[in-house]
C-alpha cells in the first residue's frame, strides 16, 4: 500500500491549487488523482478567454490558467497520477485507484481532499419528451469535440438552457461554421454572465429567448427539428405557442451537478440545496480531515473563486496534517450559517469564531433575481452587514466577508444568518 | 438458399435462432435495424412475469409460466443477468380484495407456484416505500427482472457461434411463393428460404398479410418509462404492480438488475410502428401514477425517459404457428407483454414447428453455452489486479457513471455480432446508461470505436443508419 | 448629445455602461467600477475589438488540436476572416504556448497564438 499525507481527487482546477497551497503550507507528501490523461480538468475545454482577471490579473484562457497551475504543481514537485480512477475511498482514509500501468492498488491517506468538480444535467433528467436521436449533446460534450478533437457535432444548432457554456458553445459553434438559431431559456433571466450574452450572442445577431423552453424534439435517427414553446410562470408550455425550428442538433446548457459519488460512499454529509458537502469553515467535511473544494462542493461561477477556495481546503489540510490535534481541539463552538429570504446556501455551512482567519469569505448564491437590494448579515438578531446591490442574480456567486472580530463581540452567538433584503 | 430465414432480431427472433442452431439447418436473421434488439425487445419493463395476468388455457398464460420456469437455467447457459426479486400486485381499496382474489385463483390455474396474497403489514415489511393506501397484496416469488438487451444479446450471439447467420440493416420489402419455397426481396438484394419465421414485432401483420388471406392487426401501443439514477437503489426491492381499478391499470414501479428503478408505462395506441417518441402527457402520466403504489418517489433522480410500442394483436394473444394458407410460412406475431417472459418458450416452440416441419436432424456441434461479456467488478481487487496486468485496458475506466472500462468495450465490438455503434455498446457493457447519459464518455467511446473497426471516428453512429455524431471537422463549411 | 448603453465585457461583473457621443466623439463615460469599463466603452462605440479563440489540428502530438488566440484583440470585423485565415491550419508537435501558429492574421497585423502546450508523441 502507498502512504501519502494527502490525497487530493480530481486534477482540475481546484485539486491544483489544493494541491501547491498544501505544499506551500508545510504538507509534504501529497498525491494527485485525476482520471483524464492530462491535468486541468475541465478548463481544457475551455478554450475561449476570460479567466484569471482575479488571480494573476490578466484575461487568459482555460488552457492559459490550467497551465499557469501545472506549472506551479510541477514547481513544487507534486506527485501525481494520470489516467486513474479512484474507485473507493474507504472510512479509514483508504484510496483505491485503478489504472492501466498499476493496475488496483490502494493508497493510504491522513487526509483526503475531494475535488471531483461537476457534471451537466442531461437530457433525460430534464424529462424533455420526443424523440431520442443522435445530435442532442450537453453544451459540455460538444465543447469537448469541437475544442479538443477538432470535430463538428452538428451544423445547425438550437441550445436549451442559458448557462455560460450553453452562450460560450453558442459563439465556438458559429465561429466554427454552424449556424445558431436560437438559444432557449425556461427561466425569466439567464443562467449565465451578462458580458456572455453580449459577446456570445448579441456579437452574432443569436436570439435569446427568455421563459421558452423544448417541447419536442423530432427525427429517429438524427435530430430534424425542435419545437419550443413560452413557459408560464408555474414553468410548464403555454399551448399555442410553439415555435419549430429545423435543425439536426440539440444543445443542452441547464445546470451542473456536482459529482459526488465518492463522497456519498465515504459518508460525508450533502446538501440538498448545492448537492455537495456540507463543509466548516476550513472546508472540513463532517468526516474527519475530509475537505472538498471547487465545483464539487458547489458549483462556482468563476475558476478564480475556485482556486481561491482550494487554496483554502488546501492550507486547512496542511494544517490538520501538521497539527491534528490543535486543529481539532481548537476550542469555540461551530455557528451555523443559516441562508434564508433569497439566499438559497452558503458555504461554509458553519464558521467557528475562535478558529477562523481574521477575516473569511462566505459564498452564497440566490435563488431568483433581486434588483436595488440589500445583502444583510445578522449575528443572533442583530444586522451586521447591510450592503447595497442594483442586481444579483440566481447565475452569479455573491459573497461576504466576516471578520474575526465582530463574532468575538457575541459571546452567546448561536445563529448567523444571510439574507437579501429589498429596498 | 437458406432453411430458415428469421425476420427480425428481437428476442423473439434471437431465442427462435438459437433454438433452430440446435438442428441441422441453415438459418439466416434478417434484421432492418444495425444490431440486435432494435425494436419492442430494448425498451421495455424488463421483468419476467410470474404468468397469472394472461387469461387461463391462452397460449400466452401458457408460454409465460413456462418462459419463467426455464428463465434461471438460460441465464446460466447464456450468462446474462436474471434475478427473481419476487412481484407484487397492491391492492388500494379494502372493496377491490375480491378482485385480488380472482388474480390469485388465475394465477393458480395458470400454475405459478407459490402465489400468496399478503396483509398491510406483511407488505410494508416487505417494501418499506409502499403507499399508505395499500391494504394488501398478490405475491408472487417466482416473479422477476432481467436485462433485456442482455438476453436477446445472449440469445442472438450463441446462435451465431451455432452457425447462424445475422443480416443487418437488411429490410425484407416483399414476400412471395417461388414454386416450393419463398423468395424475400430486400433492400440488399434477394433471398431464398423453404422457411420464413415471421419474428418482426410491430411489423408482423405487414409480413403475414403479404402471404395470407387471414388478415392479422398489430397496433403499436406506446408505453412511456422514467429511469432512476442507481443512487436511489433499494428505493423498491420487488415489482411494484397496482391491481387495475376502475381508474385504470396504473404504472408499475421495479429495480432493474443493473439496480436502477424503472417506472411506467403508459398504454397509448397509435398508428406509427417508428413512433417512439415520448410525449409530456406520457410522462406526466408515469410520474402522476407511480404514486398510486409508493410513496416519496425521488423522482429527482430521473436520468432518462424513453418510450417503447408494444406489438399488439386485436384478439391480445401470441400468434404462433404456420399459416394455413401458407405452408412454410410460420408467425411468430402479437408478442407483446409477457413476451420477454415468454422468451425461452416462444424460441423452443418455433424451433419445434420447423422441426416437424422439416424433420432436420440434430446439430451435433451445436454448443448451448455462451460467456458474456467479462465485468470485471464482480472480480476481487486481486483477480482485478491480475486482468489488468494481462490486459491494461480493463484498467481504463471509459464510462465512469458505470465504471465500464475499456477492456469491456473492445470485448463488446470484438465479439461475434458486436456493438458497432454507441448504443450497440451501451446495451452491452452500460457505458453510457448512467446518471451522465454519455456526456462524458461518448467522445471516448467514439474513439475506441472507430480504431477497433478501423473507420474514421465520423463513420461512428448513435445507433445506425444517419444517426451520426460526428458531421464534419472544424471550419470545414466557412 | 448622443447616448448609448453598453454591457462591459471587461470582466464578469458586467457593469451597465453608458457613454455619451458627441459628433462622433466619447464625451463621457458612466456606470463603470474600474478604469478597463472606461476604455472598453470608449472603443466599443468608436472601433469594437475582439480576442478570437479557436483550435487547430496538431500532427504527431500527444493531444489531436492545441488551442489558439489572437494575441491581442482585433477589430470585430474581422472575426469571421480571422476564422478564414485559420482554415485548414495544421502545427506538427510539439507547440507550446505562446508559439505563433499564424502570423499577421488576417492582415490585422496580429499573430494567432497557442494557448497550450501539446507534446510530441513519445
Amino acid at each position: 500500500m502507498l502512504n501519502y499525507d494527502i490525497v487530493v481527487i480530481g486534477g482540475g482546477p481546484a485539486g491544483l491549487a489544493a494541491a501547491v497551497s498544501a505544499k506551500r503550507n508545510g504538507a509534504e507528501s501529497i498525491l494527485v488523482l485525476e482520471r483524464d490523461k492530462e491535468l486541468g480538468g475541465i478548463l481544457n475545454q475551455c478554450i475561449h478567454n476570460g479567466f484569471g482577471l482575479h488571480t494573476f490579473q490578466e484575461e487568459l484562457t482555460g488552457p492559459e490558467y490550467a497551465g499557469r497551475f501545472i506549472g506551479q504543481l510541477q514547481e513544487e514537485q507534486i506527485a501525481y497520477k494520470l489516467n486513474t480512477m479512484v474507485m473507493d475511498i474507504g472510512a479509514n482514509k483508504v484510496v483505491t485507484a485503478m489504472n492501466r500501468e498499476e493496475g488496483m492498488f490502494e493508497i493510504q491517506a491522513k487526509a483526503i481532499i475531494l475535488a471531483m468538480g461537476c457534471r451537466e444535467r442531461s437530457r433525460g433528467a430534464l424529462n424533455i419528451p420526443g424523440y431520442r436521436p443522435a445530435g442532442i449533446y450537453s453544451a459540455g460534450t460538444a465543447q469537448r469535440l469541437v475544442n479538443m478533437e477538432g470535430y463538428m457535432p452538428g451544423r445547425e444548432v438550437v441550445i436549451l438552457g442559458s448557462g455560460d457554456i450553453g452562450l460560450i458553445m453558442a459563439r465556438r459553434m458559429t465561429l466554427e461554421g454552424a449556424k445558431v438559431k436560437v438559444v432557449a431559456e425556461l427561466l425569466p433571466y439567464s443562467g449565465g454572465l451578462k458580458r456572455n450574452i453580449v459577446q456570445c450572442l448579441d456579437d452574432f445577431g443569436i436570439p435569446l429567448k427568455l421563459s421558452h423552453t423544448v417541447v419536442d424534439i423530432d427525427g429517429k435517427e438524427r435530430v430534424e427539428g425542435i419545437t419550443i414553446a413560452q413557459v408560464g410562470p408555474d414553468r410548464r408550455p403555454i399551448p399555442g405557442t410553439e415555435e419549430h425550428y429545423a435543425c439536426d442538433t440539440l444543445l443542452l446548457s441547464c445546470g451542473l451537478i456536482p459529482e459526488n459519488e465518492l463522497s456519498r460512499s465515504l459518508g460525508v454529509e450533502m446538501s440538498p440545496v448545492t448537492s455537495g458537502p456540507l463543509v466548516n469553515e476550513c472546508l472540513e467535511t463532517n468526516v474527519e480531515g475530509v475537505f472538498a473544494c471547487g465545483n464539487v462542493l458547489h458549483v462556482h461561477d468563476l475558476v478564480d473563486f475556485v482556486s481561491e477556495e482550494a487554496a483554502s481546503a488546501g492550507r486547512h489540510a496542511a494544517e490538520y496534517i501538521l497539527n491534528g490535534a490543535r486543529h481539532l481541539a481548537s476550542g469555540g463552538r461551530d455557528i451555523p450559517i443559516q441562508a434564508v429570504e433569497g439566499a438559497r446556501y452558503t458555504v461554509p455551512r458553519t464558521i467557528n469564531p475562535e478558529r477562523m482567519d481574521e477575516k473569511h469569505t462566505v459564498r452564497f448564491r440566490v435563488g431568483d433575481v433581486y434588483k436595488n437590494c440589500y445583502v444583510s448579515v445578522y449575528l443572533n438578531n442583530e444586522r451586521i452587514i447591510h450592503r447595497k446591490r442594483p442586481v444579483v442574480a440566481p447565475g452569479e456567486m455573491e459573497e461576504v466577508v466576516l471578520k474575526k472580530e465582530q463574532l468575538a463581540g457575541f459571546p452567546d452567538l448561536s445563529q448567523i444568518t444571510v439574507k437579501i433584503e429589498e429596498a | 438458399m437458406y432453411d430458415v430465414v428469421i425476420i427480425g432480431a428481437g428476442v423473439s427472433g434471437a431465442a427462435s435462432a438459437r433454438e433452430l442452431s440446435r438442428y441441422q439447418l441453415n438459418v439466416c436473421v434478417v434484421e432492418k435495424e444495425e444490431d440486435v434488439c432494435c425494436g419492442t425487445s430494448k425498451a421495455n419493463s424488463a421483468i419476467v412475469h410470474a404468468g397469472f395476468d394472461a387469461d387461463s388455457g391462452s397460449l400466452m398464460a401458457k408460454l409465460n409460466v413456462e418462459g419463467n420456469e426455464m428463465m434461471d437455467e438460460m441465464s446460466r447457459e447464456l450468462d446474462f443477468h436474471f434475478k427473481r426479486n419476487g412481484s407484487l400486485v397492491v391492492c388500494l381499496q379494502e372493496d377491490e380484495m375480491p378482485n385480488l382474489q380472482a388474480l390469485y385463483e388465475r394465477g393458480v390455474k395458470n400454475g405459478v407456484k407459490g402465489l400468496r396474497i399478503i396483509g398491510r403489514e406483511e407488505l410494508a415489511a416487505m417494501e418499506p416505500n409502499i403507499s399508505d393506501k395499500a391494504v394488501a397484496a398478490l405475491y408472487a416469488p417466482t416473479g422477476g427482472i432481467v436485462c433485456p438487451f442482455g438476453m436477446n444479446i445472449a440469445y442472438a450471439e450463441n446462435a451465431a457461434e451455432n452457425g447462424v447467420e445475422f443480416r443487418f440493416d437488411t429490410e425484407v420489402l416483399h414476400i412471395e411463393r417461388k414454386g416450393s419455397h419463398w423468395l424475400l426481396q430486400t433492400n440488399r438484394g434477394e433471398i431464398e428460404t423453404t422457411y420464413v419465421v415471421n419474428a418482426a414485432g410491430v411489423y408482423a401483420d405487414k409480413f403475414h398479410n403479404m402471404v395470407s388471406s387471414k388478415k392479422l392487426h398489430i397496433t403499436p401501443r406506446r408505453g412511456d418509462y422514467c429511469l432512476l439514477d442507481r443512487s436511489v437503489e433499494g428505493f423498491v426491492t420487488h415489482t411494484i404492480f397496482q391491481l387495475p381499478n376502475k381508474f385504470g391499470k396504473g404504472v408499475l414501479v421495479t429495480p432493474t438488475v443493473h439496480g436502477n428503478t424503472l417506472v411506467g408505462p403508459t398504454a397509448i395506441d397509435i398508428e406509427n410502428k417508428e413512433g417512439t417518441n415520448t410525449t409530456q402527457a406520457g410522462i406526466d402520466e408515469v410520474i402522476g401514477k407511480a404514486g398510486n403504489t409508493v410513496k416519496n418517489l425521488p423522482i429527482r433522480q430521473v436520468i432518462t425517459s424513453f418510450a417503447g410500442l408494444r406489438a399488439h394483436e386485436d384478439g391480445h394473444e401470441f400468434c404462433i404457428g404456420e399459416l394455413e394458407d401458407a405452408k412454410g410460412f410460420v408467425d411468430c406475431a402479437g408478442i407483446e407483454s409477457p413476451g420477454l417472459s415468454s422468451a425461452p418458450a416462444i424460441g423452443k416452440m418455433v424451433a419445434d414447428i420447423i422441426k416437424g416441419l422439416s424433420n432436420a436432424p440434430e446439430n451435433p456441434n451445436f454448443k448451448g453455452t455462451r460467456k458474456g461479456i467479462l465485468d470485471p467488478k464482480v472480480l476481487t481487487n486481486e483477480e482485478r489486479a491480475a486482468l489488468i496486468k494481462e490486459n491494461p485496458a480493463y484498467g481504463n475506466i471509459i464510462c465512469r457513471c458505470e465504471m465500464v472500462t475499456e477492456g469491456e468495450i473492445i470485448d463488446s465490438i470484438k465479439r461475434p455480432l458486436g456493438a458497432k455503434s454507441l448504443d450497440g455498446v451501451k446495451r452491452r457493457t452500460r457505458a453510457g446508461m448512467g446518471r451522465c447519459q454519455a456526456g462524458f464518455c461518448s467522445p471516448r467511446t467514439i474513439e475506441i470505436l472507430a480504431r477497433e473497426r478501423g473507420v474514421d471516428p465520423s463513420e461512428i453512429t448513435k445507433s445506425g443508419g444517419a444517426s451520426k455524431i460526428i458531421v464534419g471537422v472544424n471550419k470545414d463549411r466557412i | 448629445m448622443e447616448a448609448r448603453e453598453l454591457i462591459c465585457i471587461g470582466c464578469p461583473l458586467g457593469c451597465q455602461l453608458k457613454v455619451g457621443l458627441e459628433d462622433g466623439q466619447v464625451a463621457s463615460v458612466s456606470g463603470n467600477t474600474c478604469k478597463r469599463g472606461d476604455a472598453y466603452a470608449r472603443k466599443e462605440v468608436t472601433n469594437p475589438t475582439r480576442i478570437v479563440t479557436s483550435s487547430v489540428i496538431v500532427e504527431g502530438g500527444s493531444l489531436a488540436a492545441v488551442s489558439v488566440k489572437t494575441r491581442e484583440d482585433i477589430p470585430k470585423g474581422k472575426i469571421f476572416e480571422i476564422m478564414k485565415a485559420l482554415k485548414g491550419v495544421k502545427v506538427q508537435a510539439p507547440v507550446h504556448i505562446g508559439d505563433v501558429i499564424l502570423g499577421d492574421a488576417a492582415g490585422t497585423g496580429v499573430d494567432i497564438v497557442a494557448t497550450k502546450n501539446v507534446e510530441a508523441m513519445p
